[in-house]
C-alpha cells in the first residue's frame, strides 16, 4: 500500500509535521458529527428544544423563550462539554498508554490507574466532605499517579514486560476496588451516595465550575501529548532500535507516562470512571487514520469526546425518564469490544 | 505450570513406607485444621457487637431459653457462623478444582467471571420478578454461573495458543466488568432492587436466616461430595491433557463434570452471600504448601482453611469497626488482591 503523506513544514522556524493524508478530512468529519451530537442532546430532554432553537441560542439570537437560554446555558450545554471533555482526555490517555506498553489491551481502566484515581477522589469526598472542588484533579491525579508507579514497579523484573503489567494492574485494579468500597460502607450516607452517583461514572450535573477545574489539565497536557507524539513513533520499533536512533527513552516514557496518567486522573476527578474509552478510541482512530501517532492523537481526542457525548445521550435516552450513567453504556459497548481485540489478537 | 510441590506422589503410587509417613503427617495436619476450623467457629459465634461468654452459647444450643443473648446465637450468629464456614470452604474447593482443570495458578471463580455472572442474574431475577426467594435465587446463579463459564471458556481458547494464563486472566477481567456494568445499569434503573441487594451485591454473609441457608445447603452438599469423588481424576487432569489419556482417563467428561462441580459451588455461594472474592484464588495455594499436589489431600484441607478463613474475615469483618461493621467480601478482597499480584509476578514469567 502506498502512503501518501501529508507534509507540513515551515521554512523559518524548526518546525515540521508529517500527517497521514486522511487526516484533516477525518478530523473534519468527526468535529462535524460531534456538533450534530452535541446539538442533538442539547435539545433532548424533559424540557425538549428543537435543534433550530438550540442553535440560535448558542449563536446568541432570540428564540423567543426566556427559558431556553436559561436550560441550555446553565443546565445542558456544561453537561455535553464536560462529556466531550472527558471523552478527549480519556482517548488521548489511552493511545499514549497502548504506545507506551506497545500493547494494543492496555487502556487506563483496565490497569488499575483510573481505579486509583477513584480511590483518592473518593476518599477525598467521604472523608474531607469540604474538599474544594477545584483541587479534585489533582487529588485524582496523584492516586493515579501512584497506582501506575506502584504497577510499573510491581511488574519490574529486569524490564517490564507488557503481560506481566497488565496482570499487576488487573491485581490493583481489585485492590483500589476493594479500599473505594472500603469508603462506601464507612462514610457518612449524604456522601456516599454523591461519591457513588460520581463513581459509575456519569456527567450529570455537571456545571461550569467542573468544567475550570478540568480545562487547564486538558490545556497543558494535550499540546504536550501532540508535541510528544513522534516519541511514541520510535518508542513503538522497540527499545533497542529507539536507541539507535537516538532516543533518550527512559526520558520519553517518563514524560508519556506522566501525560497520559494526568490525563487520565483529571477526567476521572471530573466524571467519575467512564470505562473502555481510553481502550476503543485509539483502536477506531488507527482504523481511520493509520498507526502513525502525530495524526492518531487528535483523531483519537475527537473520537473519544464523541463516544462519550453520544454515550450521555444514549444514557439518558434508552430509558428515559430514568438515566443511566453514560459509564454504563460505554462498559456495555466497550467490554465486548476488548474481547473482540483479544480475538482478534489471538495468536500473538 | 508448575505447582510448587513438596512431595509429588502419583495418585496411583503404591503405597510404601515413605508415602506411608507423608500419609500420616498429612491426617494429623487434617486434624489440626479441623480444630483450627472449630475453634474459629467458637470464636465467630462468641465476639461480635454484643460479646458473650462460652457458657451462653452452650445453654442457647441445647437449652435455649428466648432470653436476648440466646435469640442472638440461634437467630443471627449462628446462621452466619455456619454460612461463613460452607461458603469459605465451597468457594475453596471451587477455585482448586477451576486452577486444576486450567492448569492455570491465577484462575478461580470470581477472576474468570463466574461470580460475577451468578451475581448479574441474581440482580436481574430480583429486578424483573421483585425479591423471590433464595430456592429460585439459587437457580438464577446458576445460571448466570454456567453463561459466564461458557463464555469465558469460549473467549480464553480461541486462537492457536490454546487456554493461555494470560487470555483466561483478561478474558475474565473483561466479562467481570461488562457484567457487573450492567448489573450497575439494573440498580440505577431500580432503586428498589439497589435497597434490598446492596449489602449483598460487596460479599457479605450477615442477615441470613436459617431457611436461606438449607435452602442452598443441598447444592452446596452435592459439589463439595462430588468434587471429593472426582479428587483423582483431577489430579490426573493436572499432569496435561496427553497424559491423563494416556492413563485411561475420560478427560472430556471428567472436565465436563468438574465445570459442573464448580458451577453448583461458586454459584450457591454467590446465591447465599454475595460475590466474595479472592478466597478461591489464595486458599488454593495456601493448602498446597501442606496438601502438596494431590487433590484427594488438597480438596478437604482447601474445604477446611476455606472455612477458617472466612470465618476469620467475617470475624475481622465485625470487630475491626465495632458496632459497625464491614461486608465481608471487602476483607478478603484487601488480603486476596496483594497475594494475586504476587502469584502473577511469580508465575508467569516471560
Amino acid at each position: 500500500m502506498t502512503k501518501s503523506w501529508l507534509v507540513i513544514r515551515s521554512q523559518k522556524s524548526l518546525f515540521s509535521i508529517r500527517l497521514d493524508r486522511r487526516v484533516p478530512w477525518v478530523m473534519l468529519t468527526l468535529a462535524i458529527a460531534i456538533a450534530v451530537v452535541m446539538i442533538l442532546s442539547i435539545g433532548y430532554g424533559e424540557y425538549p428544544i428543537s435543534p433550530l432553537d438550540v442553535v440560535k441560542t448558542l449563536l446568541g439570537i432570540d428564540t423567543g423563550t426566556a427559558d431556553h437560554a436559561f436550560v441550555i446555558y446553565v443546565l445542558r450545554l456544561p453537561r455535553a462539554i464536560t462529556a466531550l471533555l472527558v471523552g478527549t482526555g480519556l482517548a488521548v490517555s489511552g493511545a499514549i498508554l497502548q504506545g507506551l506498553t506497545r500493547n494494543p489491551l492496555a487502556a487506563p481502566e483496565i490497569i488499575g490507574v483510573n481505579a486509583g484515581a477513584s480511590l483518592v477522589a473518593v476518599a477525598m469526598i467521604v472523608l474531607l466532605p469540604s474538599f474544594p472542588l477545584v483541587a479534585l484533579p489533582v487529588a485524582a491525579f496523584t492516586g493515579a499517579l501512584v497506582a501506575a508507579l506502584l504497577i510499573y514497579l510491581l511488574a519490574w523484573d529486569n524490564g517490564s514486560a507488557p503481560i506481566r503489567l497488565i496482570l499487576v494492574g488487573v491485581g490493583v485494579d481489585a485492590l483500589a476496588g476493594a479500599f473505594t468500597s472500603l469508603m462506601i460502607t464507612f462514610g457518612n450516607i449524604y456522601d456516599v451516595s454523591q461519591a457513588l452517583v460520581w463513581l459509575t461514572g456519569s456527567v450529570y450535573g455537571r456545571n461550569w465550575e467542573h468544567i475550570q477545574a478540568l480545562l487547564p489539565w486538558l490545556l497543558v497536557f494535550l499540546p504536550l501529548s501532540f508535541l510528544l507524539s513522534r516519541d511514541l513513533n520510535t518508542l513503538a520499533l522497540g527499545d533497542d532500535i529507539a536507541k539507535g536512533l537516538g532516543s533518550k527513552v527512559e526520558w520519553q516514557r517518563g514524560w508519556l507516562l506522566l501525560t497520559s496518567v494526568a490525563l487520565a486522573g483529571a477526567t476521572v476527578a471530573t466524571a467519575g470512571t467512564i470505562g473502555f474509552v481510553g481502550l476503543m478510541a485509539p483502536h477506531l482512530s488507527r482504523q481511520l487514520v493509520g498507526a502513525s501517532h502525530e495524526g492518531l492523537l487528535p483523531v483519537a481526542a475527537l473520537v473519544g469526546g464523541l463516544i462519550v457525548v453520544l454515550a450521555d445521550l444514549l444514557g439518558r435516552s434508552l430509558f428515559a425518564p430514568i438515566e443511566l450513567p453514560c459509564g454504563v453504556i460505554t462498559a456495555a459497548v466497550g467490554a465486548p469490544y476488548f474481547l473482540y481485540l483479544l480475538y482478534s489478537n489471538r495468536n500473538a | 505450570m508448575k505447582h510448587a510441590a513438596t512431595k509429588p506422589s502419583p495418585p496411583s503410587a503404591p503405597p510404601s513406607a515413605h508415602s506411608a509417613h507423608v500419609n500420616l503427617l498429612r491426617l494429623i495436619g487434617l486434624g489440626i485444621g479441623i480444630l483450627l476450623l472449630f475453634g474459629c467457629l467458637i470464636a465467630s459465634l462468641l465476639l461480635g457487637a454484643a460479646d458473650l461468654d462460652p457458657r451462653t452459647i452452650w445453654q442457647a444450643l441445647f437449652a435455649f431459653d428466648g432470653s436476648t443473648e440466646h435469640l442472638i446465637i440461634t437467630t443471627v450468629r449462628l446462621p452466619r457462623s455456619l454460612i461463613a464456614l460452607t461458603v469459605g470452604a465451597a468457594l475453596a474447593v471451587a477455585g482448586a478444582i477451576t486452577q486444576g482443570l486450567t492448569r492455570n495458578p491465577l484462575a478461580a471463580p470470581d477472576i474468570v467471571g463466574i461470580n460475577a455472572g451468578a451475581a448479574l442474574a441474581v440482580v436481574g431475577a430480583t429486578f424483573l420478578f421483585g425479591s423471590a426467594s433464595s430456592h429460585t435465587y439459587v437457580w438464577f446463579a446458576f445460571l448466570g454461573g454456567t453463561l459466564a463459564a461458557i463464555a469465558v471458556y469460549v473467549l480464553g481458547s480461541i486462537g492457536r495458543s490454546g487456554l493461555t494464563p494470560l487470555k483466561l486472566i483478561l478474558a475474565g477481567a473483561a466479562l467481570t466488568y461488562l457484567l457487573s456494568s450492567l448489573t450497575t445499569g439494573m440498580l440505577i434503573l431500580s432503586q428498589r432492587t439497589l435497597d434490598e441487594i446492596r449489602f449483598w451485591l460487596a460479599g457479605s454473609v450477615a442477615g441470613r436466616d436459617f431457611a436461606t441457608f438449607t435452602s442452598v445447603l443441598p447444592y452446596m452438599g452435592i459439589g463439595l461430595l462430588v468434587a471429593l469423588i472426582l479428587s483423582r481424576q483431577i489430579t490426573m487432569l493436572t499432569l496435561g491433557d496427553d497424559v491423563a489419556k494416556g492413563l485411561g482417563l475420560r478427560t472430556a467428561w471428567v472436565k465436563a463434570t468438574a465445570t459442573v462441580v464448580v458451577i453448583l459451588l461458586a454459584g450457591s455461594s454467590v446465591a447465599l452471600a454475595g460475590p466474595i472474592g479472592f478466597v478461591g484464588l489464595v486458599v488454593p495455594h495456601l493448602v498446597r504448601f501442606f496438601a502438596g499436589v494431590d487433590y484427594r489431600w488438597l480438596l478437604p484441607y482447601a474445604a477446611i482453611a476455606g472455612g477458617t478463613l472466612l470465618l476469620l474475615a467475617d470475624i475481622g469483618a465485625r470487630i475491626i469497626i465495632k458496632p459497625q461493621e464491614l461486608p465481608v467480601g471487602i476483607m478478603t478482597a484487601i488480603v486476596g488482591a496483594p497475594f494475586f499480584i504476587y502469584l502473577a509476578k511469580q508465575k508467569v514469567k516471560r
